[in-house]
C-alpha cells in the first residue's frame, strides 16, 4: 500500500518540477497544474513522514507481477479505489429512438439537436459520401452502416467485419478500416441495397487488439492515412506500433508521417495550411488527473510526438521516460482533458453556424473511464489562431453524464453539406443532428 | 460427457419445437440444457444463474449475429428480436446464484491459483469478489470445465470475444495456469 503512494507523490513532485520548467500551452491547463501543485505539496509532506514510520518497508518494495502485454491494467497502483476502475464497453443493443438522451444535451444558445439516424448498434466514426449518403463505422459489432439522405434509413452494407471502425470516401469509393486491413467498395452510393463485398487495398498491419480499431481519412494530398496504435496501456513498441502512415488510395507506397502516437482515433487538415492535426490519448494509470489526452499539429514528415518517453508535452513517463527529455519531443497545441478519450474530430468549414466557428476544430470526447469522477463525453470547440496555435478549448456540446454516468458517449463529429454537425454516439447506437437558427418543423 | 451433451441437445431440439424461442415462457427452454434455475449439471455448458445481465445481453446479440459460434445457440437465437435479448437476458439476470459450491477445493491449491489471479488482475475487472459487473461476466459459482473451456478458446482467439480483451489478456497464460484458474473460481466459497 505504501509503494504506489509514493509513486504518485513522485509523479506529482516531478511533474511539479516540469510544470515550472514548462510554461502553460494555453489556459485550460491551468486548473490542472494548480491540482497537481497542490497535490505535491501534500505528498512533500506525506512523505517525510512516512519516511520516518516506514523506511523498513520501502527497503523492500513488493515484487510487481508480470503483466500480459498489452493488458490495459499494465502500471495500475494497488489501490482498492483504483481497482474499481476498468473499461466497459458500450452495450450491443442500440436505444429506441424514443429513449435516447436527447433532450438533455445542451448547446450554447441558437444551436439545437435532434436525432438523425438511430438503431445503429455501436454506432462509431462518420463520414459523408459525395450524394449525402452518411457512413457509418462500427468497434463492437461487425458490421458498416449507410444512412440514406433524405429520409435517414438505415442499412447495414457491410457485415462480417472485425473492427471496422474507419470510413473514408474519395470519388465514389468507400474505404473501410478493420483491425488489420484496409478495404474499399467502388460507386457505394449506387449500390446501397445491394453492395459487393469489400476488397482489401492493404493488409500490412498488426493484429493486435489493443488499440487496434482505427480511425481513417483522405488527405488532401490523396493519401489515405492510417493509425497504428501502440499494442498496450504504456509499452515500448516496435517499428510496426506508435505512429500514423499513409498509403496510395491503390494501397501502395505507405510511409511514416509521424511518430510517438499512442493511440489516434481522429484527425483532419487545416483548411487554411493543409497541416495534419490529430488527437491521441495519454496513457492509463499515471494518476486521476495526468497525463491529459492531446491534440498534436503535424508540421513536418516524421514527426516524433513522444511516446512513451513523455506524456502531454511535459510529463517524463516515470518508466520509460529516463534518459530522454520531453524537450526531444513536439508538444502537443492543446490538451484535451485527462483520460478525456479525444477521439474523432472535424474542423468546421460550414457557414450555416456563425462565424466565430468558421475553422474551428470540433473534437468528440468520449469520455473517462480511468478516472473516478468521470470527465468529457462532450464535444468541444477548440479555436485556433491565425498561426494555427490554439486559443482556447470551449464546450459546444455537453450533457452526456449524469450522476457521475454516461446518458451517451460522443465518437466522432461530420459536418454535412448544409453545414450542420453530426455527432454519432456508440453508446447508444445512434446520430444526432445539430443545426443553428429556427428549427425546422422536421424534427417532429 | 458426449452423451449428455447430446441428450441436452435432443431435449432443447424438442422443447424448442414445443414453443417458439421468442421468451415470454420465462426461461424454460433454456433451463433444458443450462439446469433448473440456470444451474448446469450438464459438461461444458454454464450455468446462468447469478450472471450479469449486461453480460448475458451481449452473449445472446453476438449468438444472434454469429459473432460467437455455436450451432444450438446461433440457432436459438436467430429470430430473437432486440426486445426478445432484452427481456431474457433480465429474467437471466434476475435468477439467484448458485449455491456455493460443496468443495472448497485444496487449501493449498486454492492458496496458489488465488494469488495467481490476482496476479493477472483478473479480480480488476471481474470485481474482487468474482461476481462481476455489468458486461463483465460473474465467474465465481461457474463449471470449472466451461471456465477452463472459455479461457483456452479466448486464448487460441477461437472466441473473440466481444471487446478483445479477454483474447489480449489470456496470450501469455499457460495451459498449466488455465486449469488452475478454472480450480480456483470453481471452487470459491
Amino acid at each position: 500500500m505504501i509503494r504506489p503512494h509514493l509513486n504518485i507523490c513522485y509523479h506529482a513532485a516531478e511533474i511539479e518540477r516540469r510544470i515550472d520548467n514548462h510554461p502553460p500551452k494555453e489556459s485550460v491547463t491551468m486548473t490542472y497544474r494548480n491540482t497537481f501543485r497542490r497535490k505535491a505539496q501534500t505528498c512533500l509532506l506525506a512523505g517525510a513522514l512516512m519516511g520516518l514510520a516506514s523506511s523498513a518497508a520501502l527497503a523492500q518494495p513488493p515484487a510487481a507481477p508480470p503483466l500480459p502485454p498489452g493488458s490495459p491494467l499494465i502500471g495500475r497502483p494497488e489501490s482498492p479505489e483504483a481497482a474499481k476502475l476498468a473499461p466497459v464497453s458500450a452495450p450491443p443493443l442500440p436505444t429506441p429512438a424514443d429513449k435516447l438522451p436527447t433532450a438533455k444535451l445542451k448547446l450554447p444558445p441558437g444551436f439545437n439537436i435532434e436525432v438523425y439516424a438511430s438503431g445503429m448498434a455501436n454506432a462509431r466514426s462518420l463520414r459523408e459520401g459525395d450524394k449525402g449518403t452518411v457512413f457509418v463505422g462500427t468497434r463492437l459489432v461487425d458490421k458498416v452502416y449507410a444512412v440514406t439522405p433524405g429520409d435517414h434509413k438505415v442499412k447495414v452494407i457491410a457485415s462480417g467485419l472485425h473492427r471496422p471502425n474507419g470510413v473514408a470516401f474519395k470519388d465514389g469509393t468507400l474505404y473501410i478500416a478493420e483491425l488489420s486491413q484496409i478495404s474499399k467498395i467502388d460507386n457505394i452510393e449506387e449500390n446501397l441495397d445491394n453492395p459487393p463485398k469489400p476488397t482489401v487495398i492493404y493488409d500490412d498491419l498488426p493484429k493486435d487488439e489493443a488499440h487496434g480499431w482505427k480511425f481513417i481519412s483522405i488527405g488532401p494530398d490523396n493519401r489515405l492515412y492510417i493509425p497504428v496504435g501502440q499494442p498496450g496501456n504504456n509499452v515500448l513498441h516496435d517499428d510496426a506500433h506508435g505512429q500514423i502512415r499513409r498509403i496510395n488510395l491503390d494501397g501502395s507506397g505507405a510511409e511514416i508521417v509521424a511518430l510517438g502516437v499512442r493511440n489516434s482515433v481522429g484527425f483532419d487538415w487545416n483548411p487554411e495550411n493543409k497541416e495534419l492535426y490529430f488527437t491521441d490519448n495519454g496513457r492509463d494509470w499515471m494518476s486521476e488527473d495526468v497525463p491529459e489526452d492531446k491534440l498534436n499539429r503535424v508540421t513536418k514528415a516524421r514527426e516524433d510526438f513522444g511516446v512513451p518517453y513523455c506524456y502531454q508535452g511535459n510529463i517524463s513517463d516515470p518508466e520509460f521516460g529516463w534518459g530522454h527529455s520531453c524537450s526531444e519531443f513536439t508538444p502537443p497545441v492543446a490538451l484535451m482533458g485527462a483520460h478525456t478519450a479525444a477521439l474523432g474530430m472535424r474542423f468546421y468549414t460550414g457557414s450555416q453556424f456563425p462565424k466565430d466557428y468558421k475553422n474551428v476544430i470540433f473534437v468528440a470526447r468520449h469520455g473517462s473511464w480511468n478516472r473516478t469522477k468521470k470527465l468529457g463525453g462532450d464535444v468541444v470547440a477548440v479555436h485556433l489562431n491565425k498561426d494555427g496555435t490554439v486559443k482556447s478549448v470551449e464546450p459546444f456540446l455537453t450533457g452526456f453524464i449524469a450522476d457521475n454516468q454516461y446518458l451517451g458517449r460522443p465518437v466522432d463529429v461530420q459536418p454535412l453539406k448544409d453545414g450542420s454537425l453530426l455527432v454519432s454516439d456508440d453508446w447508444n447506437g445512434a446520430i444526432y443532428r445539430i443545426t443553428y437558427g429556427k428549427q425546422k418543423v422536421a424534427s417532429k | 460427457m458426449i452423451k449428455a451433451f447430446l441428450g441436452c441437445l435432443a431435449l432443447w431440439f424438442l422443447s424448442a419445437a414445443a414453443q417458439p424461442a421468442a421468451a415470454d415462457e420465462p426461461l424454460e427452454t433454456c433451463f433444458a440444457c443450462h439446469g433448473e434455475k440456470g444451474v448446469s449439471q450438464n459438461p461444458l455448458i454454464p450455468s446462468l444463474a447469478g450472471q450479469q445481465p449486461a453480460y448475458v445481453l451481449v452473449q445472446l446479440y453476438m449468438f444472434r449475429e454469429k459473432l460467437r459460434l455455436f450451432d444450438a445457440m446461433n440457432d436459438m437465437a436467430k429470430n430473437l428480436t432486440d426486445d426478445d435479448l432484452r427481456r431474457i437476458s433480465d429474467l437471466v439476470g434476475a435468477l439467484p446464484p448458485p449455491p456455493p459450491p460443496a468443495d472448497a477445493g485444496d487449501p493449498a491449491r486454492m492458496d496458489r491459483a488465488g494469488a495467481l489471479a490476482t496476479a493477472e488482475h483478473c479480480n480488476s475487472c471481474h470485481s474482487a469478489d468474482y461476481a462481476g459487473r455489468d458486461n463483465i461476466p460473474r465467474l465465481r459459482d461457474q463449471r470449472e470445465d466451461y471456465l477452463a473451456q472459455a479461457l483456452r478458446q479466448y486464448k487460441s482467439n477461437e472466441r473473440a470475444g466481444y471487446d478483445g480483451t479477454m483474447a489480449e489478456v489470456t496470450q501469455p497464460i499457460s495451459d498449466a495456469q488455465i486449469d488452475e484458474f478454472a480450480y480456483y473460481l470453481a471452487h470459491l466459497q
